[in-house]
């Protein structure tokens, strides 16, 4: 329970987008231009905040994409009423200017400890992106089984990172609407018996962490206590489709 | 509208682990740190408490806020006024291991409640029923789902969101959001 990881006040600072990078029909990713980044915890999000000419500002949260160390990243999708998340995921260009105040949160993140559990819906991959390229780049052999739901292929998000995962890591993923010719993963909306196939045995004192929108989130921590999972060894983000955490 | 926050018609979650699903034959609500001792409820006994219906606009941290949301709940009044006490702050505790701080003047005086109704409804599970806490007035996570009690202290100590750096008070109109703000 010990962490305090925001120290001091957040202030905002302002960022440049330097890269922008198309991951499916909806999601962008953005490398950010930022000075004296006090770095950052795998699973921590910051908050983003766009200033329109005329004063008008609306904020948002978002998880970050990238380990500690990397060039700040982070992944957007455009959600229909969103009004960051469609100028982030949507007009926003390499060299355009916004606010960003963070990291924050000191639960949802992950120092190391192991085995892990990742399960994702949708857009809730982004915060374990971080966590595998932190794995990768601090050359950690803690075993992970990651299981990543979508409804179809061209919603998948990190397509060709998770395509080939570094040894020790298993990535098995769903999908939940419509399958490719070929497909060999489940075609199934995740359950207790995808589960119960993918999750550590209990006996491993794994930790769980689970992020996506609220009913699957719901569903799968449900169904990790039910297969004898602690709720401490549990750490969830749910996000409602509003783009909050 | 506090500043920086955006109204939602949804009822978004904020958990940081798996709902709890809580046995109302166990459930007990309880009182700790009175100087006459600590005083429990249990389910029954605490729905035999005269309750209140109120109607209110909630404020997530997250900047979701959700207006004109209807509550049933017991008055902390009603509850505190069973008990003998001198106390500065209170931590609310829960199933699940969640704890928040809030200094008494914030849960006194008809500003906070034990909320098991919501819509007409039984409060659900994943908004923390059977019961939360409900402090309107200040960021919903304040409001502590899945109560079970209140300790009253002389000295604040921070809560789970609190130690993660959250705001020690959390008013949404001054925009308290993280430590420092």
């Amino acid at each position: 329970m010990a962490g305090t990881a925001v120290r001091g006040r957040l202030t905002w600072r302002p960022v440049t987008a330097a890269q922008v990078f198309t991951e499916t029909p909806r999601v962008r990713t953005i490398i950010l231009d930022v000075r004296d980044w006090s770095g950052h915890l795998p699973g921590q999000h910051v908050d983003v905040r766009l200033t329109a000419a005329d004063g008008y500002q609306a904020e948002r949260a978002y998880s970050i994409a990238s380990a500690p160390g990397e060039p700040l990243a982070l992944s957007v999708e455009r959600l229909d009423d969103g009004e960051v998340s469609a100028y982030l995921a949507g007009e926003l260009r390499p060299g355009d200017q916004f606010e960003i105040r963070g990291p924050i949160g000191g639960y949802f993140v992950w120092r190391g400890e192991g085995p892990v559990l990742l399960v994702a819906g949708g857009s809730g991959v982004v915060p374990f992106r971080a966590m595998l390229r932190e794995r990768l780049r601090s050359r950690l052999d803690v075993p992970v089984r990651m299981l990543y739901s979508s409804r179809n292929w061209d919603e998948v998000i990190y397509r060709s990172e998770l395509a080939a995962p570094e040894p020790g890591v298993q990535v098995a993923q769903t999908l939940t609407r419509s399958q490719p010719a070929g497909w060999t993963g489940y075609a199934r909306r995740v359950d207790a018996a995808m589960l119960a196939d993918i999750a550590w045995p209990v006996s491993r004192d794994p930790l769980a962490f689970v992020c996506g929108p609220t009913p699957f989130v719901e569903k799968v921590a449900g169904a990790l206590t039910g297969l004898g999972y602690p709720p401490r060894r549990v750490r969830t983000e749910r996000f409602g489709g509003m783009g909050g955490g | 509208m506090p500043p920086g926050q955006y109204v939602t018609e949804d009822f978004p979650v904020l958990s940081a682990g798996p709902t709890p699903r809580a046995n109302l034959t166990d459930w007990t609500f309880t009182i700790e740190g009175a100087s006459s001792g600590p005083r429990r409820w249990t389910w029954e006994e605490f729905r035999a408490l005269p309750a209140e219906t109120l109607t209110a606009d909630i404020h997530c941290v997250t900047r979701w806020s959700k207006l004109d949301t209807r509550w049933q709940g017991v008055s902390v009044d009603t509850l505190l006024d069973q008990v003998e006490f001198e106390a500065a702050y209170v931590l609310a505790f829960c199933d699940g291991g969640y704890t928040t701080n809030l200094p008494l003047e914030a849960v006194t005086g008809g500003k906070a409640w034990v909320a098991f109704g919501y819509e007409g409804a039984p409060l659900a599970p994943e908004h923390g029923g059977p019961a939360r806490l409900l402090v309107p007035d200040l960021y919903l996570w304040k409001s502590a789902k899945w109560v079970r009690g209140l300790e009253l202290r002389d000295t604040d100590t921070p809560g789970f969101w609190e130690m993660y750096g959250y705001h020690n008070y959390g008013d949404p109109w001054r925009e308290q959001r993280y430590a420092g703000d």
